[in-house]
């Protein structure tokens, strides 16, 4: 009998247990594609605060917040456009992200994915205020791509980050539209084989890429 | 029923949630003035449930949970809001008034009379540290570039910064906190002096040209507050080779990034730069100075800070000009320099409202001055009536300052300060006249301060500062109370209108004490209003002052020394000031222009009665301009400086009425002067580079004009001859590499 009812009790739990990761999973597969749509700061803020809610309330996964650290820097991006100088305006974006990003990081230590978007925030701190900060957030930024590379060497979102490096940087600063294409070929090469270890895992890129190569042409 | 089945039963009552208690909660969010706010993040905590306000402000949102649930608010700006909740089913409609939250990004800050140059992200600070060294004109010196901005003179011929009609001396500097004396090199007969202290060690510059914080005093005019570094981004060597020096440094931070130390050497000698661009002087021995600095820095915890910067100097100059005196002879004249200066400095939080401040500061100063008469063939030589022109002048100083700085954070941003400061200042000076007598002297000033501030956030858009500061003098034997006060309103974003006002107390320069009759402290009174505009990387300032001067020192010759005789001098100072300043209109080009009017009369040392001192002019202005050219990788500045014509006047001493009179005054011509500097930084654009080389092409005066700042005269008064820079156009050429000590692979292995 008391086999019976420790059954019964491991059952249930098992079966709440599932229920909560199930809700996760299914609310994650809802938002995370809204991603690969969203073209608009706004877009992006909503959908950080979004990511925000099913962090804060999970607190244990790392992807709610890593999404919410990339929506919020990809909206500091679509606020200060490649000419930047809007320190005023996305620096309170990037401390934001930071922050959402170092939860992420105490989750999941020495993930790539997280350290791709950490490169992201230097580089759009940098963007504000180049001049006064490129000595600063420039080897920043490298470092965290450096490191992202040395931790798997086929995401392919390190080649598409060090590709728009050097497609959006000045030839006379070392960018090459001929190097960024070799980078994004790269990239693509690497999407071919990449398995995201599920489908609310990072698997974005591909999109950016195809924009990029676009602009090749 | 078996007990089997009802574990089952009861197990599925566990799993079992009504589907029907979907609550819908929408509702409105504002924020001040009753507007709309966008962009919040409402959320049931604990759960999913949530949604942004759009740009009405409005939000709704269905929610599967039930009963009390706790609502969350939370935007940008605001102070986070949170509300309890019934949750049932009956649809819930909010309306929710966020606060404003108070941070220094927004907020009102009091600038009357303040021009800041720092890496806070201050919306008032309208220059940055970058721009300090940036500054055509300023030959990498921070007054340099000081002088570009309004209230500020153009005086060519001195030292220091001479601020809305003040002299020299009416300026202090402080670095983090403490007194600096000796700021510049030590002074030459009509040849300005840099300042010690390289620009690289300061994060950040306050510039007040008036109604300064009540944290400070003795100074009449102005206070020049200087930041030093933190820890440095990474250890770096560096070295620069220039026409003038060559310095060789080294920066070390501690793997763990909690400390750090660094130290570097400089020679600098003249010789070279002088036999290409002559100069008015015939150098005997060309200007040489050995400099060597020393720092450490450690982070004593999450918030503490503990700073050692200390210096060294020696220098050595001597000269030869023809004498205005007697024809056919020279002058001669050489000083030696050897300085010390010393700063400690800590800062700490107490608790998470208190924080302390501590720093004491000390300088040994000693020059040696030598001048006499020599004829053709520099010899030395005694000429009647002229025996005076022969003396040696030593002097030693010690200084020692100290200070204590509390500050308790009240609401908001509002905050109380108070503290202390002890100034101890002790200098032996041995006078030798033409025969060799002596007349040593010896003085000793303690200088004891307490002094209380706050700065008080009425709203956000309104601030306060009220400070108090009593001073005790040793060698007056006397105290003072000195009142300020300063108001901030906001206008609009990132308009705002401020007023100061303050009594400012100074003890009498110590190089005409000691006096024979008891003195007071000279004062100042100042009345400040600005309207400041920061708006998308263009900044305007315009700002009205009257300064009125009060107990000025009055003086005579006693053993042909200037003495002080009194504090009957007074005077006033009054006019306006205007800063344009624009990244934006032109792409990569920044300029700014600032001009300001001064109207000024003083009566003080021996002038016969109130006229306009000669380092007042009454328009003075400048136009700086910075283009950095990508393709070329450099950056190109330049500089114009003008001032409308300098009073000038020699005085002298009628024996019959025993009254100083002029016996000469003028206008010398107006100044001009064009500056132009490149810069070449060939690393951007390569990846890792190994090394930061900067290559510096200056040139001061490029077309060449000609520049008077002033008139001397023969001791007869007969004779006048004019006071010209030492050269007309000069031009420095220098590299200066700083070698990244590459930790790449360190930070990488810490992280993994």
């Amino acid at each position: 009998m008391k086999k019976v009812l420790f059954l019964t009790l491991l059952l249930s739990a098992v079966l709440a247990g599932q229920s909560q990761s199930d809700k996760f999973k299914k609310a994650m597969e809802q938002w995370v594609p809204v991603f690969d749509t969203t073209y608009s700061a706004d877009g992006f803020l909503t959908l950080s605060n979004t990511f925000q809610r099913i962090a804060d309330a999970e607190k244990n996964q790392w992807l709610p917040y890593y999404y919410a650290a990339l929506t919020q820097v990809n909206a500091g991006y679509m606020i200060s456009g490649p000419a930047g100088g809007a320190a005023d305006k996305t620096d309170p974006i990037a401390d934001k992200a930071e922050q959402l990003l170092n939860k992420a990081a105490e989750l999941a230590k020495d993930n790539s994915e997280i350290f791709c978007v950490r490169k992201m925030i230097a580089t759009l701190r940098m963007t504000a205020d180049p001049m006064n900060r490129y000595m600063t957030y420039g080897p920043a930024a490298e470092a965290a791509l450096t490191t992202a590379k040395k931790l798997n060497p086929d995401n392919p979102r390190v080649y598409l980050l060090e590709g728009q490096d050097k497609f959006y940087t000045p030839e006379q600063y070392g960018g090459s539209k001929t190097e960024a294409k070799k980078l994004f070929e790269t990239a693509i090469s690497k999407f071919d084989v990449y398995k995201p270890e599920s489908n609310i895992h990072p698997h974005w890129g591909m999109a950016q890429l195809k924009y990029f190569m676009a602009q090749m042409q | 029923m078996k007990p089997i089945q009802l574990l089952l039963w009861v197990s599925l009552f566990l799993l079992y949630k009504p589907a029907s208690a979907q609550t819908v909660v929408k509702g409105i969010v504002t924020g001040n003035k009753s507007k709309p706010v966008y962009g919040v993040s409402i959320s049931i905590k604990d759960s999913y449930d949530g949604a942004t306000t759009d740009s009405l402000g409005r939000f709704s949102f269905t929610t599967a949970e039930t009963g009390e649930q706790l609502l969350q608010a939370t935007a940008v700006g605001y102070k986070p809001f949170s509300q309890l909740l019934k949750l049932q089913g009956q649809p819930i409609t909010l309306t929710i008034a966020l606060k404003e939250e108070v941070t220094e990004l927004q907020a009102v800050v009091i600038t009357a009379g303040t021009f800041e140059a720092s890496d806070k992200k201050r919306a008032s600070a309208v220059l940055d540290p970058l721009d300090i060294v940036t500054t055509a004109s300023a030959n990498g010196d921070i007054t340099g570039a000081l002088k570009t901005l309004p209230g500020a003179q153009t005086v060519g011929e001195s030292e220091g910064l001479f601020v809305r009609g003040g002299t020299a001396a009416e300026t202090k500097t402080f670095i983090d906190g403490t007194l600096v004396n000796n700021f510049f090199f030590s002074s030459v007969p009509n040849i300005a002096q840099f300042s010690r202290f390289s620009p690289f060690i300061f994060k950040g510059t306050v510039f007040s040209t008036g109604g300064y914080s009540a944290l400070y005093g003795q100074a009449l005019s102005s206070a020049l507050i200087l930041e030093s570094i933190d820890l440095p981004e990474r250890s770096t060597a560096s070295l620069g080779v220039s026409v003038l020096s060559a310095n060789a440094g080294y920066q070390h931070l501690a793997k763990n990034k909690k400390s750090s130390w660094g130290a570097s050497y400089g020679y600098t000698n003249l010789a070279l730069a002088f036999a290409v661009i002559k100069q008015r002087q015939d150098y005997s021995r060309a200007p040489a100075y050995h400099n060597a600095d020393a720092n450490f820095r450690i982070k004593t915890s999450a918030t503490g800070m503990l700073k050692y910067y200390g210096y060294f100097s020696s220098s050595k100059l001597a000269f030869t000009t023809p004498s205005i005196d007697s024809l056919g002879y020279y002058d001669r004249f050489s000083i030696g320099n050897t300085n010390h200066y010393h700063n400690l400095s800590w800062r700490e939080n107490v608790g998470r409202r208190w924080k302390v401040q501590l720093g004491v500061s000390y300088t040994n100063n000693k020059d040696d001055i030598n001048s006499h008469m020599q004829d053709e063939d520099k010899k030395e030589v005694s000429l009647d009536g002229l025996e005076a022109k022969k003396f040696a002048l030593d002097s030693r100083g010690n200084y020692f300052n100290a200070k204590m700085v509390w500050d308790r954070r009240l609401r908001g941003l509002s905050a109380f300060r108070f503290g202390a400061e002890y100034n101890y200042a002790k200098d032996d000076i041995r006078y030798q006249d033409y025969s060799g007598t002596p007349y040593p002297s010896q003085l000793r000033d303690d200088v004891t301060s307490v002094f209380a501030e706050g700065d008080i956030y009425i709203t956000n858009v309104l601030a306060a500062k009220a400070g108090l500061r009593m001073e005790h003098s040793s060698i007056l034997d006397k105290n003072n109370l000195a009142p300020r006060l300063s108001l901030a309103y906001k206008l609009g974003k990132g308009t705002q209108a401020s007023v100061a006002y303050g009594i400012f107390y100074q003890n009498p320069e110590r190089r005409y004490l000691p006096a024979a009759q008891p003195l007071t402290f000279m004062q100042a009174t100042h009345y400040i209003a600005q309207f400041q505009r920061v708006v998308n990387q263009q900044s305007f300032r315009a700002e009205i002052f009257y300064k009125k001067y009060d107990n000025l020192v009055k003086s005579g010759f006693v053993n042909y020394r200037e003495t002080a005789v009194n504090n009957a001098g007074y005077g006033d100072a009054k006019g306006i000031e205007f800063f344009w300043r624009d990244k934006k209109t032109i792409k990569s080009l920044d300029y700014w222009i600032s001009y300001s009017y001064l109207d000024t009369k003083r009566d003080f040392l021996t002038f016969p009665y109130a006229i306009t001192p000669n380092f007042a002019a009454k328009h003075t202005g400048s136009l700086v301009v910075k283009k950095f050219v990508q393709s070329w990788k450099m950056n190109l500045n330049t500089a114009y400086n003008f001032a409308s014509g300098r009073p000038y006047y020699n005085i002298g001493y009628d024996p019959a009425t025993s009254q100083y009179q002029f016996t000469d005054r003028g206008h010398v011509p107006d100044y001009h002067n064009v500056s132009f500097a490149i810069n070449y930084l060939p690393f951007i654009g390569k990846k890792n580079p190994k090394s930061y080389p900067v290559w510096v092409l200056q040139v001061s005066n490029i077309f060449n004009i000609r520049q008077v700042y002033g008139y001397q005269y023969s001791y007869n008064g007969l004779r006048k001859q004019e006071v010209v820079p030492t050269s007309r156009m000069f031009v420095f050429i220098g590299c200066f590499i700083s070698f990244g000590v590459d930790r790449s692979d360190e930070v990488m292995n810490n992280a993994l």
